[in-house]
């Protein structure tokens, strides 16, 4: 007798991702489908891509989903959740969208309290553009754009968007994760879950869970490495944990 | 009622189910009547933190497949660009007035029709159109806001009504009414929750080889049906006219009043008033070209629509020019003088 023990969640497509081998974004991706399929919403969900990597989630995330320009998800999220209350929407955004160009309306929409819920995707790099530096590089790192490695006095320190966000009194709920390891990753889905939650009950405010993913590409090493790297690395100036709610 | 609370009303009216904006002169009636009214009807009514958020805002209530309108004032036009490029990149229904004031930069809160070039050849990036509507009176900017939601809705393209500080502050005695609107094709694109259909995508990527080509052509197919069936003109005395004044918008006023005191003069002149300026007029324009006659346009501008004549007359007649930029309002004197110039006429 076959029992099955695994299988792949409905809303994940069947189909490979354009990820690099050792991304977090299809490990994101497939927690994010899970929770849609467990809290049974489907068909009430509207997802928001970014311009970054995950510009082409909805290539893999069976919902219906927007591509909307650099830095906009929030704005957009606002004219969604405002319009059309009884949906639950959802933004997927990396650092270079929502913590440089987008900053203004992620801070906005949390000032303004939306009802919606934002996973931010912090690896520290702009991966699509060829790992050039992102607000959330850590000092020293070496990318396309900081060759000899980020310099405070230079470009200052990583932005903590959660901290920062965290102060908002339209903030509800913030917390930091992180897809290093299965009990890190277990955490991420148990605090996205959350913040869907509370857009499903109606809390009154902006959720957002950042979750530091690896990016073994532009961080110049193997999977595994980048998984540890961000284990002892990343977590020391993002540290892990709930900021609020 | 002033032209920014009269649209702001016939929005209304028109079924507009959320307003996003960011205040900014001369304009600022409209968020503020919109705040008062929009939750009276139980809509939205959102002031963004600036117009790039604003515009985002529409096309996130638009790719939900509500009736979704900003509006602004030149400079905050010139941020919305981005918006609009990718709201004609995804093909999804806007309206944005434009209520023009002076430029380029921060320029000043004066009337002004110096936005053309950008509304007409459409100020962002990329290979789009979009639809503007260029009314000239109170009343003819109330009849435009449900035109300006029907035809957004019926082509998915972004309409622009492309009016100036004079039209919204101006008050004049309005009909507002409920008027049927057209038959419209299904939002079955729209994001709603896949409930019971395959999922819906709205984007403007599109990397696999051909296939933004692809979409280019279908958005020109588009535009060759909305330059097709949509234009809007007035004309007047054209007939007979040794001199035709092209003029839209509040300028068309006082051509209008220039005009008809030529003609009481005995010089015969009439006038051309294109009401969408993209599409624009060209094969009235033409036409009226076709027999000699001197063609002056008259613009509160140093020459934008001017372009658009000339390429409409392809020679066939002299195209001249009357402007006056940065503020600046052209008196019926003063159009008169032109005409009286360029027809030989002395100066009375």
């Amino acid at each position: 007798m076959m029992k099955t023990v695994f299988k792949r969640t409905p809303t994940l497509k069947d189909c490979p991702t354009h990820y690099c081998p050792g991304c977090g974004h299809g490990i994101a991706h497939r927690l994010i489908a899970e929770i849609i399929d467990e809290l049974d919403i489907r068909d009430r969900t509207i997802g928001i891509a970014p311009v970054g990597c995950a510009v082409l989630a909805y290539d893999y995330l069976d919902v219906d989903m927007v591509e909307v320009a650099h830095g906009r998800p929030p704005a957009v999220a606002t004219g969604m959740k405002r319009t059309n209350p009884d949906k639950i929407i959802f933004s997927y955004q990396g650092d270079g969208d929502l913590a440089s160009i987008g900053a203004a309306e992620i801070l906005h929409a949390g000032h303004r309290g939306e009802q919606i819920t934002v996973v931010f995707i912090n690896n520290a790099v702009y991966g699509m553009t060829g790992g050039q530096m992102a607000p959330t590089t850590m000092l020293d790192q070496v990318t396309a754009t900081t060759p000899k490695g980020r310099s405070a006095a230079e470009q200052g320190y990583p932005l903590q968007v959660s901290e920062l966000l965290a102060t908002l009194p339209g903030t509800i709920y913030i917390e930091r994760c992180a897809l290093s390891s299965v009990a890190q990753i277990r955490k991420t889905k148990k605090a996205i879950k959350h913040a869907f939650d509370l857009q499903l009950e109606g809390a009154d405010g902006m959720s957002m869970v950042e979750v530091l993913s690896p990016c073994p590409t532009y961080w110049r090493m193997s999977p595994t490495k980048a998984m540890e790297w961000l284990e002892n690395n990343m977590t020391k100036v993002f540290p892990l944990g709930r900021l609020k709610g | 009622m002033c032209g920014n609370e009269a649209l702001a009303e016939s929005a209304i009216i028109a079924g507009c189910d959320a307003y996003f904006g960011y205040p900014i002169t001369p304009q600022n009636e409209v968020p503020a009547y919109m705040s008062r009214r929009m939750p009276e009807e139980g809509r939205v009514f959102v002031q963004s933190e600036s117009e790039l958020a604003a515009i985002n805002m529409v096309f996130g209530a638009s790719a939900t497949g509500k009736r979704a309108m900003t509006s602004s004032s030149s400079p905050g036009i010139s941020l919305m660009q981005e918006g609009i490029s990718y709201l004609s990149g995804a093909e999804l229904p806007a309206v944005v007035v434009n209520v023009m004031r002076g430029g380029p930069g921060l320029g000043n809160i004066a009337p002004s029709q110096a936005d053309y070039f950008q509304a007409t050849r459409g100020g962002g990036h990329g290979d789009y159109r979009t639809i503007v509507l260029g009314p000239s009176s109170v009343q003819e900017l109330v009849d435009c806001m449900p035109l300006a939601f029907d035809l957004a809705d019926q082509y998915r393209m972004t309409v622009m009504v492309l009016a100036d500080g004079i039209l919204g502050q101006m008050m004049e005695p309005v009909v507002l009414e409920k008027k049927k609107g057209r038959e419209l094709p299904p939002k079955d694109w729209a994001l709603t929750g896949a409930a019971g259909r395959k999922q819906n995508i709205v984007r403007s990527l599109w990397l696999p080889e051909g296939a933004l080509e692809e979409l280019n052509n279908k958005l020109l197919d588009k535009y060759k049906q909305v330059e097709k069936n949509e234009v809007l003109c007035e004309e007047y005395e054209v007939d007979d006219a040794d001199i035709v004044v092209v003029a839209y918008g509040v300028a068309a006023r006082i051509v209008r009043g220039a005009v008809s005191r030529a003609r009481e003069e005995g010089i015969k002149a009439g006038w051309i008033r294109p009401i969408t300026l993209w599409p624009f007029p060209t094969g009235q324009i033409s036409r009226a070209a076709d027999e000699f006659r001197i063609f002056l346009v008259v613009e509160m501008s140093n020459g934008q629509m001017v372009e658009d004549v000339r390429l409409a007359v392809t020679g066939k007649a002299p195209v001249l020019f009357y402007g006056r930029p940065g503020g600046g309002v052209p008196t019926v004197d003063e159009i008169l003088d032109q005409i009286r110039q360029l027809t030989l006429r002395p100066k009375t």
